[in-house]
C-alpha cells in the first residue's frame, strides 16, 4: 500500500465533509451492498486506510448519462472523490487536462499502478468501422483492450458498456459491442441502467475499495447485490397486479388509484434493477411510483423490445404493431378455413365412397387402389 | 338397416398410460394455453376497488403454475414410456431414420393431405406423418418448458426451477425468454386445432375408431394389414 498517498477518508475530509456524514455514507453503503452490521466496521476501515482506486474513465459511444447520474447521488461522497479527483487521472469529461497532456495522464496512471488501476467505461466500442470513434487519434477499441491489458478489473457503466444500449439497436450502424464482447481475461462489472442508479455506482466502488475484489455477479456479469430481483418483485404497486387491477391508460381511473402499469407495457417483470428499492434522486420517487411503467432500461437489447407502451415487444418484419397474438390469430384463422377447405374435399370424396359401396349385408373388402 | 361384415381385428395400441398421459396432457395444455392467454393479455374486468380485496391474476397465476408442473412430469413420464412401453408407443415410431418411414409419410401426404389417391395406408399405431408431427410437437414441450421454467426460476427457490436458471442469460433476458414463450403458445393452439380436426378426419375416412383409440386402447385394424404387419422385414417396423 502506497501510504504516501492520502487515504479516501483524509481525501474526504480536506473535501469538507464532517466525521459524521462519512460514517453515515460508510453505513448507508453497507446497507446498500446488503452486509450485516460488522460489514459497517469493514467499510469504515477500508475508507479510513486506503487511498482512492486509481482510475481511468474512459468515454466512447455515450451520452455521458452515467456520469450525471453519478454525480447526482444521495451521498455524494464517492462521486466526488472519483470524479474530483479523477482529473489527477483521466476522465474525459472534467479533467482539466486536455491533448497532449491528458494523453499523458492517463498512460501515467496505467504505468505508474500496473494491475491496480480500475477502468470504468460509459459508451460501446464501435466494431463496424472503428473510426467511428477516435480519440487522440486512437479508436475505442484500440485504447479499451491497451488500458484493459494491465487493469485490475474493467467496470462497464450503463446499458452502453454493458450491452450497447441504443446504439446497438437494430440496425446498429456503427457494429456497437459491449466492453464483454471486446475485452476478455479480466473481471468485468456491468452496472446496468440507463443511467445505473447513482447509489449502485457508488455501491460498486466502494465494494471494490473495502473488498479489493469485484462483487458477485450474475450470470449477465451485474452485481447481485442490486441486480438479483426484478423491479417488478419489489414495486409497490405490485399487489394491484396480483388483485388484477390494472391501468388501461394514462390518466383513468385506475392511473389516479396508482393501480398496476402491466398493460401499459410496463417491463418492471421482465428487469433486474433496484428502482423500487433504492429508488432515485435521493430516494424520492422512481418511473413507476411517478406512473410511467418501466421501460426496461438495466436489460440487453431494451430499445428492440418496443414499442414501451406493449407488454410484448413486436415481431420484426411484420410492422410496428404486429405482435405474437396479431399473427397467431391469422395464423389461427388461416389454420381453420384450411380445414374447412380439407373437410369439404374429404366430404366429396366420402360421398363417392358411401354411394361406390355394396349393398347392405354383403361383405367387402376395404376400397383400395389397385 | 344398412350393415356390414369386415376382415378385421381389434389390436391394442394405447395402453393406459399413454392414455392417461394424453388426456392429462390435453387437460394441461388446455388450461396452460387458457391462463397463458390471461397472463399475456390480463381482462379489465375490475375497476374502483382495493388491491387488498382481491387475487385473481395472482390465482390466475397460481394455476398456470401447478399445471405447469403437472404438465412436466406428464411429458417426462411420456418420455419414460418410450422407452419401456408397447411396439407403438417406443420412441423410434417418433423419429424417421428409416426410409420407410419416409415412403409412408409421403403416402400420407397424397392419401390423407392432398387427397389424391385413395391408397390405404398401413401403420397400426401412429401413421408416420403424425408421429413426426408428435416429434415436433413435444419439441416444442421441451422448448415451453425451458421458457417457462427458466422464468419461474426467478421467482422460485426450488430445486427444479433452479436447474433452469441458465435459460435466461442464454437468450439474453427475460424479455426475449417471455416472448418465446409466448409464440410457442400459438404452436399449441395450431396444433390442437389440426390434430383435433385430423383425428375426427381419419375416424370418418377409416372407420378405425381411431378416437375411441385414445378412450378405450383399442382399434379396428383389418386382416390384411395385420399379416403385412406381422411379416414385415425385421429392419423396419413399419413396412
Ligand atoms: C402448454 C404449455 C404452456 C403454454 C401454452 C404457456 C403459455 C403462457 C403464456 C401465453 C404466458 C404469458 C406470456 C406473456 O405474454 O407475458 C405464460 C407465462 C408464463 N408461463 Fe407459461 N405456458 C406453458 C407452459 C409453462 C410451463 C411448463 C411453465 C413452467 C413453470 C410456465 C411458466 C410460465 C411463467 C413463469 C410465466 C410468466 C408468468 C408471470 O410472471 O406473470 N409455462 N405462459
Ligand atoms: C378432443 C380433443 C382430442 C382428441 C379427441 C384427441 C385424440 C387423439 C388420438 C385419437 C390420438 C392418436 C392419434 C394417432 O394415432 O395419430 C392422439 C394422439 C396425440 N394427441 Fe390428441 N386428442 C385431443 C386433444 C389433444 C390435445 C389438446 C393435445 C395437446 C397438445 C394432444 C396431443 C396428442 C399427442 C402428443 C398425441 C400422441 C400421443 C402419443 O403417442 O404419445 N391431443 N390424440
Ligand atoms: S407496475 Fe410494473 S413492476 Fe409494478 S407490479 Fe405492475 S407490472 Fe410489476
Ligand atoms: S424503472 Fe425500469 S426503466 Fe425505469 S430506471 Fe428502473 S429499470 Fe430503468
Amino acid at each position: 500500500m502506497k501510504n504516501k498517498q492520502p487515504s479516501f477518508y483524509e481525501e474526504v475530509k480536506e473535501g469538507g465533509i464532517s466525521r459524521k456524514d462519512f460514517l453515515k455514507f460508510c453505513t448507508t453503503m453497507a446497507a446498500l451492498l446488503g452486509l450485516e452490521s460488522s460489514g459497517i466496521g469493514q467499510i469504515v476501515k477500508a475508507l479510513d486506510s486506503k487511498p482512492r482506486l486509481p482510475v481511468i474513465w474512459f468515454h466512447f459511444q455515450e451520452c455521458t448519462c452515467c456520469s450525471e447520474s453519478f454525480i447526482r447521488a444521495s451521498h455524494p461522497i464517492v462521486a466526488s472523490i472519483v470524479l474530483d479527483k479523477i482529473s489527477l487521472d483521466y476522465q474525459e469529461t472534467l479533467m482539466a487536462a486536455s491533448g497532449y497532456q491528458a494523453e499523458e495522464a492517463y498512460k501515467a496512471v496505467m504505468a505508474k499502478y500496473p494491475g491496480e488501476y480500475i477502468v470504468m467505461v460509459e459508451g460501446s466500442i464501435p466494431t463496424e468501422n472503428e473510426a467511428y470513434c477516435c480519440i487522440g487519434g486512437k479508436s475505442a477499441l484500440q485504447i479499451l483492450q491497451e488500458a484493459a491489458k494491465n487493469a485490475k478489473a474493467v467496470v462497464a457503466w450503463g446499458n452502453c458498456a454493458s450491452a450497447g444500449c441504443v446504439q446497438a439497436a437494430s440496425p446498429n450502424p456503427t457494429g456497437a459491442q459491449p466492453v464483454h464482447k471486446v475485452i476478455s481475461g479480466k473481471p468485468i462489472i456491468n452496472v446496468q441502467g440507463c443511467p445505473p442508479i447513482a447509489d449502485v455506482m457508488a455501491g460498486v466502488v466502494v465494494h471494490l475499495l473495502t473488498f479489493d475484489r469485484i462483487p458477485q455477479l450474475d450470470e449477465l456479469g451485474r452485481p447481485k447485490a442490486f441486480y438479483s430481483r426484478r423491479v417488478h418483485d419489489t414495486c409497490y404497486r405490485r399487489a394491484n397486479f396480483d388483485a388484477g387491477l390494472f391501468v388501461e391508460s394514462f390518466d383513468d381511473e385506475g392511473a389516479k388509484r396508482g393501480y398496476c402499469l402491466y398493460k401499459m407495457g410496463c417491463k418492471g417483470p421482465v428487469t433486474y434493477n433496484s428502482c423500487g428499492i433504492i429508488k432515485w434522486n435521493d430516494g424520492v420517487s422512481y418511473p413507476i411510483q411517478s406512473g410511467h411503467p418501466c421501460i426496461g432500461c438495466s436489460e440487453a437489447g431494451f430499445w428492440d423490445n418496443g414499442p414501451f407502451y406493449q407488454h410484448l415487444p413486436s415481431i420484426a418484419g411484420f410492422g410496428i404493431e404486429t405482435t405474437a397474438d396479431k399473427i397467431g390469430v391469422g395464423l389461427g384463422v388461416a389454420t381453420a378455413v384450411g380445414v374447412a377447405g380439407h373437410a369439404i374435399v374429404t366430404n366429396i370424396r366420402k360421398h363417392r365412397e358411401i354411394t361406390n359401396a355394396p349393398a347392405a349385408g354383403s361383405e367387402i373388402e376395404t376400397p383400395k387402389e389397385s | 338397416m344398412r350393415s356390414r361384415t369386415l376382415p378385421m381385428r381389434e389390436v391394442h395400441v394405447w395402453e393406459l398410460p399413454v392414455r392417461l398421459y394424453h388426456w392429462i396432457n390435453a387437460l394441461c395444455v388446455t388450461a396452460l394455453c387458457i391462463t397463458g392467454f390471461l397472463i399475456g393479455n390480463p381482462l379489465a374486468f375490475m375497476k374502483g376497488t382495493e388491491a387488498y380485496l382481491n387475487y385473481w391474476f395472482g390465482t390466475v397465476r397460481f394455476i398456470h403454475f401447478v399445471t405447469a408442473f403437472l404438465f412436466f412430469f406428464n411429458f417426462i413420464f411420456r418420455i419414460y414410456w418410450g422407452f419401456v412401453g408397447n411396439e407403438f408407443s417406443r420412441w423410434y415410431n417418433f423419429i424417421p431414420l428409416k426410409r420407410c418411414q419416409w415412403k409412408e409419410i409421403i403416402n400420407v401426404i397424397k392419401v390423407d393431405v392432398l387427397q389424391i389417391t385413395n391408397k390405404q395406408i398401413d401403420s397400426i399405431g401412429h401413421n408416420s406423418l403424425a408421429s413426426l408431427i408428435y416429434f415436433v410437437t413435444f419439441l416444442i414441450f421441451l422448448l415451453q418448458c425451458l421458457t417457462g421454467f427458466g422464468m419461474y426460476a426467478a421467482m422460485s427457490n426450488a430445486f427444479l426451477p433452479k436447474l433452469f436458471a441458465w435459460v435466461v442469460p442464454f437468450l439474453g433476458g427475460d424479455m426475449q425468454v417471455r416472448q418465446l414463450h409466448h409464440i410457442l403458445m400459438w404452436g399449441f393452439i395450431l396444433f390442437a386445432l389440426v390434430h383435433v380436426y385430423l383425428v375426427f378426419y381419419h375416424d370418418y375416412i377409416e372407420r378405425r375408431g381411431v378416437t375411441s383409440s385414445m378412450i378405450g386402447g383399442w382399434k379396428f385394424i383389418e386382416e390384411d394389414v395385420i399379416e403385412r404387419h406381422e411379416n414385415r422385414s425385421e429392419d423396419c417396423p413399419k413396412d
